[in-house]
């Protein structure tokens, strides 16, 4: 007998819901079998923590007096993006200051970017503002300077355009001097295999086809609670899936928003990305409700049953061709080595998978207590062969 | 007898000067070399165990200060900010001795400072950089 939000949210509120992890319900499943742990289970909880670089924040900073009508500013140094409305701006994690060596001396440090920007807000550490603008009638001040912390703002909101990628790739580095990409150092003659993915705990490793995540689910996000609101840029509804229909690449991708206000700075941490740049760890957690029992299968997937593309990132990557070198399963890359063409290569990971427990857990204990309800989707995102 | 762990820096003039051998020759002390490098700038650091009899020891360190070498003890060189770490792991394949390593029980990052031989090769490579030297 399927079971609706509706219902699901009801057990909730009343503190009734059964709700488990993405990795309690892999041998809940092995045990009970789909059917009775469809019944039985209510909500399974996932999460990921990772460097998630097309994320950022809407700031308004309230009116001035004079008022002034921002056409450039900049929070500690780092450029905020001013071609909205008056003291509306945008800041992305990715943006350095302008006087910051990049990699001039390669490889550059990037030691404060807008990551560390937005975790310092979170933070309620006060922040540099100042802006500039060529003045108008109705806004006549060219000049605006400030100390501000978080809660001077009148709305700071996080508003990311892609996180949480249902799956990526795996990077190694086939030449023959170490390379500094997003996925970390990589040493030369694949010294090394780094790879980014909570593999059986992430939040769309669980749910592959979007049968129940859509635009309005409710999500733990930087530690307080945020929506999805789009399919992510880049979110292929149709990607190359294995025999479970999990995709064997990246694919789905989320568009999530929350007020930055309620988040805390555990969850949201600046990165200095060695060579490449700054970014933003991004916490989040996706609640998955059992509304069936073929919901619950999807749950189960373990982390020798997804795959993940293992990519040259010294020459197939920057230059854009398809090859690979081949696919592993998570399972063998949390264990620390992998194989690759009969040799022996010790594996890392980009993102937290201790991290990605704890915020699975933090999610079931909250719906538990009946503090979180589920947010039934609008519409679903994009997926073919739903 | 005594046997230190010591970190020396030395600035690029002294980078082609037998040092090491003076200390075996003259101040008859043994080493066993734990890590050595010449950064880029020419800067040589050298990580070591020196062992000899106290006085030689002594001698042979004012030795190293004469020539302007810095000194420190290694033991204490890199430490980690245990509020910064977030445990993604990706410094584990960057470490030469295993100091950093995951549990894979709870998938947390050890760090085993007796391990670490203080090359410095997690420092910047940890992307919220909770690893650091300490002078």
């Amino acid at each position: 007998m399927p079971k609706t939000f509706q219902e699901i949210n009801e057990k909730i509120a009343k503190g009734q819901a059964v709700v488990v992890t993405a990795e309690e319900i892999i041998d809940l499943v092995e045990e009970k079998g789909s059917a009775r742990a469809a019944r039985e289970v209510d909500v399974v909880t996932t999460g990921t923590f990772g460097a998630m670089c097309s994320s950022g924040a809407v700031l308004n900073i309230g009116h001035t007096t004079p008022k002034i009508r921002i056409q450039k500013a900049w929070l500690n140094e780092i450029a905020a993006y001013g071609g909205l409305a008056a003291v509306d701006i945008y800041v992305g994690a990715t943006e350095m200051p302008e006087h910051d060596p990049l990699n001039s001396e390669h490889p550059g440090e990037f030691r404060y970017g807008g990551g560390h920007l937005i975790q310092d807000l979170v933070a309620g550490k006060p922040i540099h503002l100042k802006a500039t603008s060529y003045g108008t009638d109705c806004y006549p001040r060219k000049e605006f300077e400030k100390d501000l912390t978080i809660h001077d703002l009148k709305d700071a909101t996080l508003l990311s355009p892609r996180n949480a990628y249902q799956n990526y790739n795996v990077a190694v580095n086939g030449s023959d001097k170490t390379i500094y990409t997003y996925l970390g150092v990589l040493k030369p003659h694949m010294g090394n295999a780094n790879y980014s993915s909570a593999g059986q705990l992430s939040p769309l490793m669980n749910d592959p086809f979007f049968k129940t995540i859509g635009i309005g689910t409710r999500i733990f996000l930087g530690g307080g609670v945020g929506y999805v609101f789009w399919p992510g840029t880049q979110h292929d509804p149709d990607p190359e899936r294995n025999a479970l229909g999990v995709p064997k690449g990246g694919a789905g991708t989320l568009s999530v928003v929350g007020d930055l206000k309620q988040m805390h700075p555990e969850w949201l941490v600046g990165v200095s990305l060695l060579g490449y740049g700054a970014s933003l760890m991004v916490g989040i957690g996706v609640p998955i409700p059992i509304l069936n029992e073929d919901i619950v299968r999807h749950t189960a997937i373990r982390d020798e049953d997804i795959v993940a593309p293992i990519v040259d990132y010294s020459d197939a990557y920057p230059n854009a061709r398809p090859e690979t070198l081949g696919e592993i399963d998570y399972r063998s890359l949390r264990s620390g080595r992998i194989t690759l063409m009969g040799k022996e290569i010790p594996t890392a990971s980009m993102s937290s998978y201790s991290k990605a427990r704890e915020i699975a857990g933090t999610l079931k204990e909250w719906i538990q207590k009946g503090s979180f309800l589920l947010g039934e989707p609008t519409e679903l995102l994009p997926a073919v062969g739903r | 007898m005594i046997s230190r762990k010591i970190v020396l820096r030395f600035a690029a003039p002294l980078v082609d000067q037998p040092i090491i051998y003076h200390l075996v020759k003259d101040y008859d002390l043994s080493f066993n070399i734990l890590k050595a490098s010449i950064s880029p700038q020419e800067e040589g650091v050298l990580v070591f165990e020196l062992t000899g009899e106290r006085e030689n020891y002594d001698a042979g360190i004012q030795y190293l200060k004469s020539l302007d070498v810095q000194i420190q003890p290694f033991s204490e060189d890199v430490r980690r900010d245990e509020n910064k770490c977030t445990h993604c792991g990706v410094c584990v394949v960057l470490c030469p001795t295993k100091a950093l390593s995951v549990d894979r029980a709870t998938m947390r990052v050890n760090f085993d400072s007796d391990q670490c031989i203080a090359c410095g090769a997690c420092i910047r490579a940890c992307p919220p950089r909770a690893m650091e030297m300490v002078f």
